[in-house]
């Protein structure tokens, strides 16, 4: 029940609150003296032009696939971690399948070249 | 505990509705974290702590990160205004209100009595016990989730850049044709 | 009661507790006075405890490089990451033009707290944790989502090109290396058979470096390299990307980050300590459980030294190198352990030394079958080398090269 959970609830609540106090008390003892060139973004000296947000290599969006794919393999895993003992044989053969075709996904990219970056 | 829920389901809706209606789609991924996380503690409310954290850890840690990365890919960060397809609008009502009656009737007429459930018992939701059913009862949907994920993986590969993967490969592996 | 010689941290809480009920308050009221009082003294501590790390970094990495390190403010320059302190609270927040107020102001508090969280489920000794949650290796796992969040927001809403690009830097390292990270963290569950990390920490009556050698390598390297220390501080390459993702933060926030990062080292290496070392378990531990804060604390401070030493000593590796390691190497060898541990643990299930040795000696010779091939696949495609003469300055040498090509 959610009662168990309190203490962790409460040093959530805390932590952010920790937080959100250090970096208000950042603003208690700070000067406020903005200018118009302090306040420019700083890109070593030159001045910025266009948005500074610019599309991503397409390379990163199938590092998060693989990445998603893993995560949910070990989603998966963490429980048969905990029962192996009791599942047996065809528990383990079932991970090793569950393995092989995740491997399978991996090496794909893999000898695709989607992993080489320059 | 009634009232947690509420204020748990109220949040998880006006976040899901937050979601929806803000124009900055970076926001919106973060809207739906939370929306993640108020759905999280639904679970762990339910006794159920390694599905709410596997919620968190799957949902909120990973797909919105793919979702992000997507947005920022595509540079879609900020939507235009208007709408593009304006018809949309009346099938999206008309859809809307039929979803809604099809849930009042859900709940009305076949729900019975929604009164508070018995707790479950101890243990029940532990990882062992969803280890247990998950490599026992529901074996084939587990390995089906291994093929779907290979296929998203091989189709994330084929349409971002297999072309322009095939050509730097010939100039890594035979540098001998370059000379 | 329990002794207060014993254990006085308990002795000490079973005595507010009593103090607080005797006053006439509710005990689930005076409950929740006790948690919020050692949830402010835990985090508090930590956020401290920083200070100490920092000044301890500055002064061994001196060392190393045969300088003195900080030596002007007390014994030893001990003080020196307080003045540090002091002068960071008067410094002024500059909020650049166009940035993404909420998310830039989000981003620092996002990044503290997302470590902080971590040690909610740490056992610091048998009695002393947060809370004793059945499944604290997932918990883990899904906090460090939070410090991914708080890289992109901080990125995304600096409206710098550094920053986003920093960022997206960042992330990438951080979600590639958290694979095999998660994957060598199921090697501890598996031979524990709980999720739980006072259970991990009460099964290893032999410490799992011994049983699983190869997914504590793993761990190591990942959680350096999730932690964005040098060698993998290619995230903050400040001759390519300014400061990184945190370039457009000043004063506590950009000290929020700052603090966040030598937690989350400091955090990883007490990660470490318990789940591969043993945690608080150690000789004279039963009679006397706060020794297990000790031993907890000597642990993790080896692993400590380690990461700083490792940092000093190795150069940062190029963005293909950091990719190549974690896909290539990292990950393949992770699930490989994980296949092992599991096959040996069940075959050699019952005969506890057996199984310790088994497990030993399939690490090794894992380890040493994977760098053979490794070694191999290295010779087999190695890249070219670039075969163009370079352009030198002289007319005369620059003729003789054109004739070359």
């Amino acid at each position: 029940m959610l009662t168990d959970y309190l203490p962790l609830v409460v040093i959530i609540v805390f932590s952010v609150i920790l937080a959100f106090l250090v970096v208000a008390l950042g603003h208690l003892f700070g000067p406020k003296r903005p200018s118009e060139k302090k306040s420019m973004p700083y890109e070593s000296g030159m001045v910025p032009y266009g948005p500074g947000q610019r599309r991503m290599t397409v390379r990163y969006y199938l590092i998060a696939v693989l990445f998603i794919l893993f995560d949910i393999e070990v989603v998966f895993f963490l429980p048969w971690a905990v029962a192996f003992r009791d599942l047996g044989l065809p528990g383990f053969l079932l991970m090793v399948a569950f393995v092989v075709v995740l491997e399978v996904a991996h090496l794909y990219a893999w000898k695709k070249g989607a992993l080489e970056w320059e | 505990m009634i009232i947690v829920f509420f204020v748990l389901a109220f949040v998880a809706v006006g976040c899901a509705i937050s979601m929806l209606i803000t124009r900055n789609a970076i926001y919106s991924a973060l809207f739906l974290v939370l929306n993640f996380a108020t759905v999280a503690i639904l679970y762990l409310i339910l006794g159920a702590p390694f599905i709410a954290l596997s919620q968190i850890t799957v949902y909120a840690g990973s797909v919105i990160v793919l979702f992000l990365f997507v947005v920022m890919l595509l540079g879609a960060e900020r939507l235009p205004g208007g709408e593009p397809l304006r018809w949309q609008r009346f099938i999206a009502m008309a859809l809307g209100l039929v979803l809604a009656v099809n849930l009042g009737l859900a709940i009305t007429q076949q729900a019975g009595d929604l009164g508070m459930l018995a707790a479950p018992e101890k243990g029940f939701g532990a990882p062992v016990e969803v280890g247990r059913v998950l490599f026992s009862q529901y074996v084939l949907p587990v390995q089906i989730v291994a093929f779907i994920l290979l296929v998203a993986v091989v189709g994330a590969v084929v349409l971002s850049r297999s072309e322009e993967i095939s050509h730097r490969r010939e100039l890594y592996r035979k540098p001998e044709a370059k000379e | 009661m329990t002794n207060w010689l014993e254990d006085p941290i308990r002795w000490i809480a079973e005595w507010l507790y009593s103090v607080l009920v005797g006053w006439g308050i509710l005990p689930s009221v005076a409950d929740v006075i006790l948690m919020i009082t050692g949830a402010a003294i835990l985090s508090t501590l930590a956020l401290l405890w920083v200070l100490f790390l920092i000044w301890f970094e500055r002064k061994l990495i001196g060392r190393i490089q045969d300088r003195f390190g900080p030596n002007r403010v007390g014994p030893w320059g001990i003080f020196q990451s307080v003045a540090d302190m002091i002068k960071i609270f008067t410094k002024e927040y500059i909020t650049p033009q166009g940035a993404d107020k909420v998310l830039y102001n989000l981003a620092p508090v996002l990044a503290v707290a997302s470590v902080l969280l971590i040690w909610a489920v740490l056992p610091f000794t048998r009695s002393i944790m947060g809370v004793n949650l059945n499944v604290g290796v997932v918990y883990i796992v899904a906090v460090g989502g939070g410090g991914v969040l708080a890289i992109l927001m901080a990125g995304y809403a600096s409206n710098n090109k550094y920053a986003f690009l920093g960022a997206s830097r960042a992330v990438a390292q951080l979600i590639s290396y958290e694979v095999p990270m998660v994957i060598s963290l199921l090697v501890p569950v598996l031979l524990a058979g709980s999720m739980g990390l006072n259970d991990i920490v009460q099964a290893q009556s032999v410490p799992y470096l011994v049983m699983a050698p190869v997914a504590a390598l793993v761990f190591f390297i990942t959680s350096m390299a999730e932690t964005g220390r040098a060698p993998f501080d290619l995230v903050e390459a400040e001759s390519e990307l300014v400061a990184g993702y945190n370039t457009e933060y000043s004063g506590l926030k950009f000290g929020m980050f700052f603090v966040g990062e030598f937690l989350h080292s400091f955090t990883a290496a007490l990660l470490f300590a318990v789940l591969f070392l043993g945690g608080w378990r150690g000789p004279f531990v039963d009679q006397v459980p706060l020794l297990g804060l000790v031993y907890l604390f000597i642990k993790t401070m080896v692993i400590y030294f380690l990461i700083i030493l490792v940092r000093a000593s190795v150069p940062r590796f190029r963005i293909d190198q950091m990719m190549d390691l974690n896909w290539k190497v990292l990950t393949p060898l992770s699930i490989l352990s994980f296949l092992v541990t599991a096959v040996i643990a069940k075959v050699l299930e019952g005969q506890f030394l057996f199984q310790v040795l088994g497990l030993l000696a399939g690490n090794v010779i894992l380890l040493v079958l994977f760098m053979e091939w490794g070694e191999r696949r290295n010779k087999r495609n190695r890249r070219p080398m670039v075969s163009q003469p370079r352009p030198l300055a002289t007319p005369a040498s620059d003729e003789t090269s054109m004739a070359q090509s």
